[in-house]
């Protein structure tokens, strides 16, 4: 029996309040940690060159991590936000998606911008906010964003993306073209209104929106324990309607193949879909951040022994994919590669002052045009005091 | 020309808008097959289908994201909030993402073609919650405008070129003026300028400058002035960001008095904006200090409503105090 609302009314005679605890989801998983595959699980149809592909993104994803990590402690940029332990859900997602498809990403998803294509040199001009940077350094280091690889602009207000990737969808839908929107979030996101908005309204309007959701465990140093109860967040979505899958976020094989399922079904028909990835923030939550003060050494060490570029690589060794001396001279060349960047992005000028009161609007208005004219006055009269 | 109140002349533009180009699409609470509660967009959905005129989860802030993403991927989204006291869930949209799209991508990503349309204003027994002028929040924020239309023949015009603006609106409607004000408007598709006041009466003596509902008052009590010998020029502002200074210094440089009225409250109001500027551009020029006839520094009530709101007698006495000062 249905009513108007959708909603299921079956009777019943005695009061019977409905545990959420009762909905278990599966987690969905491919790989062994041991890199073999289950028995009963199929094989994604990848070939050697796509399967490569991503472990090479998430190899590159790492070492830039860990590069711009240390160039963060040396002063030389004002902020970084690394990815350890989650590189296969950005960059694994990613690659189980169509170049004209939108990704809104939230932060800790370079990955994915990786594999589409950014160069090392975009991401050093953004980190460096110089003049080649295409955010025209306006923002902080790791908000990046390009128009040619379909990667919106990442904004710090946290969730905001979430109803945008339902109206970009919405509009991809109303076009009629064949492309979905991927959007990215943690877990700790789930709890703004902006989440609960953004699922209600793709759910209701049928937009073809992969949300993405990161739980890592912890949204800066408040665990998941103290963020949420119940089953995850995507039993919240089940509560929207919205069909849901639990994946394993570090087995890479597995976040691939249900993020093509995923977009599949919406080009069969526009409906969102969530996707819940399970997985633990290795790293800090930022630069700014120290996870000694609010979670244990052993703790960290369980995970760092699940780290999935290890499982994925044992993977591609068992397929006869990889060979170590190939990697490890792929993996120095690289390391030289974010240095010689990072050296170009280093040496570039700083945006131009007109840049200040650009952008603001489609065309300077007339006030800014005031206040910029003030100011190069003054500039030039500070720099002239500079020098004396 | 045709007769139409405020509300037909915005559902006339709306319908050209949605005529002309396919990307506009209308939504918000309840205003699919109802047409909003004041019915501003009443008869779109079954001229435009459920894809483009369509009803939104009661979300401001969901209704106002979605219009971001909508419009960062080209369309033309007009969402409506039904009143503008319920704009301030949205807040964050409006202000961090839809004023910063552009600006924080390096021109990657722009909302251009988003308006957001909401009635705002006193006068309708409303009381609390469905009275407020909340236009002093959004003006402190770049990379929005902020439109006030005094009347049908500017809300048709100044909505339409809304729409086209490659910047996103955010479109106040004086919902007190939905029915009240009737004019002649030209059924065909026509633009206002956005940045520029317009100057609806000419006089000598003091500038009186306001927007929206206010425009009435200022120009009764522009009247009930003549008739003291007084010479009142009216300027209605329009578009409160960017505000167009020089067709306002240009006045006060004439007359050497100023007053601004506007139904929000006081403190921290536009009104305390216009006066600074014109006060350093136009000093030694000014008779007397510029006067305010605001709305007061408290929520707006409800069954004092015509004590709290400037009307023109305020606004007469305030002439009469600027003009003996």
């Amino acid at each position: 029996m249905t009513n108007p609302n959708n909603a299921t009314i079956t009777l019943v005679h005695r009061a019977r309040f409905v545990d959420g605890h009762g909905l278990t989801i599966p987690t969905f998983r491919l790989l062994k940690d041991d890199g073999q595959l289950y028995a009963d699980a199929a094989e994604p149809v990848l070939d050697r060159q796509q399967a490569l592909a991503m472990y090479r993104s998430m190899v590159a994803t790492r070492l830039l991590d860990e590069r711009m990590l240390a160039a963060q402690r040396q002063g030389r940029i004002s902020f970084y936000l690394q990815s350890l332990g989650e590189e296969a859900q950005a960059v694994a997602s990613a690659a189980a998606l169509a170049p004209d498809d939108m990704i809104l990403a939230q932060y800790r998803e370079q990955g994915a911008l990786l594999h589409r294509g950014f160069t090392l040199d975009q991401f050093m001009n953004q980190l460096f906010s110089n003049e080649d940077d295409l955010g025209r350094g306006r923002q902080m280091p790791v908000h990046y964003g390009c128009r040619e690889l379909n990667f919106m602009t990442i904004s710090s207000p946290l969730a905001t993306q979430i109803p945008q990737a339902t109206g970009y969808a919405y509009g991809q839908r109303l076009a009629g073209e064949a492309a979905v929107t991927l959007c990215y979030f943690g877990e700790g996101a789930a709890s703004e209104g902006d989440f609960h908005a953004g699922l209600n309204m793709a759910a209701v309007l049928k937009t073809p929106v992969i949300f993405f959701c990161r739980n890592n465990g912890y949204a800066i140093s408040t665990p998941a324990s103290e963020q949420f109860v119940g089953d995850g967040i995507a039993s919240r979505a089940v509560g929207y309607g919205i069909r849901t899958l639990r994946v394993d976020g570090a087995d890479t094989l597995a976040v691939f193949e249900a993020t093509r399922q995923a977009r599949q079904l919406m080009l069969e028909e526009p409906q969102p879909v969530l996707i819940e990835a399970m997985s633990y923030r290795l790293g800090a939550h930022s630069s700014s951040d120290d996870p000694s003060g609010y979670r244990s050494r052993a703790e960290e060490e369980r995970w760092r022994k699940r780290d999935p570029i290890g499982r994925y690589r044992l993977w591609l060794g068992h397929r006869g994919w990889l060979n170590e001396d190939e990697d490890r001279r792929h993996s120095d060349g690289l390391r030289r590669q974010i240095l010689e960047a990072m050296k170009r992005a280093e040496q570039k000028h700083k945006p131009p002052l007109e840049s200040l009161v650009e952008d603001v609007y489609a065309a300077v208005p007339r006030h800014l045009e005031r206040q910029l004219d003030r100011l190069k006055k003054q500039d030039a009269a500070n720099r002239k005091r500079e020098r004396a | 020309m045709k007769q139409m109140n405020l509300l037909q002349a915005v559902n006339n533009a709306l319908d050209l808008a949605m005529a002309r180009d396919d990307t506009v699409l209308c939504f918000g609470e309840d205003v699919g097959h109802f047409g909003g509660v004041f019915r501003a967009t009443s008869g779109l959905q079954d001229k435009y289908g459920n894809d483009r005129c369509f009803n939104t989860p009661l979300t401001e802030q969901g209704i106002v994201g979605f219009a971001n993403g909508l419009a960062a991927k080209g369309l033309k989204p007009v969402a409506e909030i039904q009143f503008a006291d319920y704009i301030f869930p949205a807040f964050d949209q409006l202000v961090n993402e839809t004023a910063k799209f552009r600006y924080r991508s390096g021109n990657q990503f722009n909302v251009g073609g988003l308006v957001v349309r909401t009635p705002y204003g006193g006068g309708i027994a409303g009381g609390h919650y469905h009275s407020q002028s909340p236009e002093a929040y959004f003006v402190h924020t770049p990379g929005l405008r902020v439109l006030v239309p005094r009347g049908p023949v500017q809300a048709k015009g100044l909505l339409l070129a809304a729409i086209d603006c490659p910047d996103p609106v955010i479109f106040f409607e004086p919902k007190r003026l939905y029915r009240a004000a009737v004019a002649e408007v030209d059924e065909g598709h026509y633009q206002l300028p956005l940045d520029q006041a317009e100057v609806v009466r000419q006089g000598s003596d003091i500038t009186l400058l306001g927007w929206g509902a206010q425009m009435e008052y200022l120009l009764n009590a522009a009247e009930l002035a003549e008739g003291e010998g007084i010479s009142c020029e009216v300027i209605d502002l329009q578009s409160l960001l960017p505000w167009d200074e020089d067709t306002v210094v240009e006045s006060v440089l004439k007359t050497g008095r100023l007053l601004i009225s506007h139904e929000a409250p006081l403190t921290g109001g536009v009104g305390a904006e216009i006066a600074a500027t014109v006060q350093q551009r136009c000093f030694l020029y000014l008779e007397s200090p510029i006067a305010r006839v605001c709305g007061l520094d408290t929520p707006f009530p409800l069954a004092l409503e015509k004590q709290y709101m400037p009307d023109q007698y305020k606004i007469l006495d305030a002439i009469h105090a600027t003009m003996n000062f």
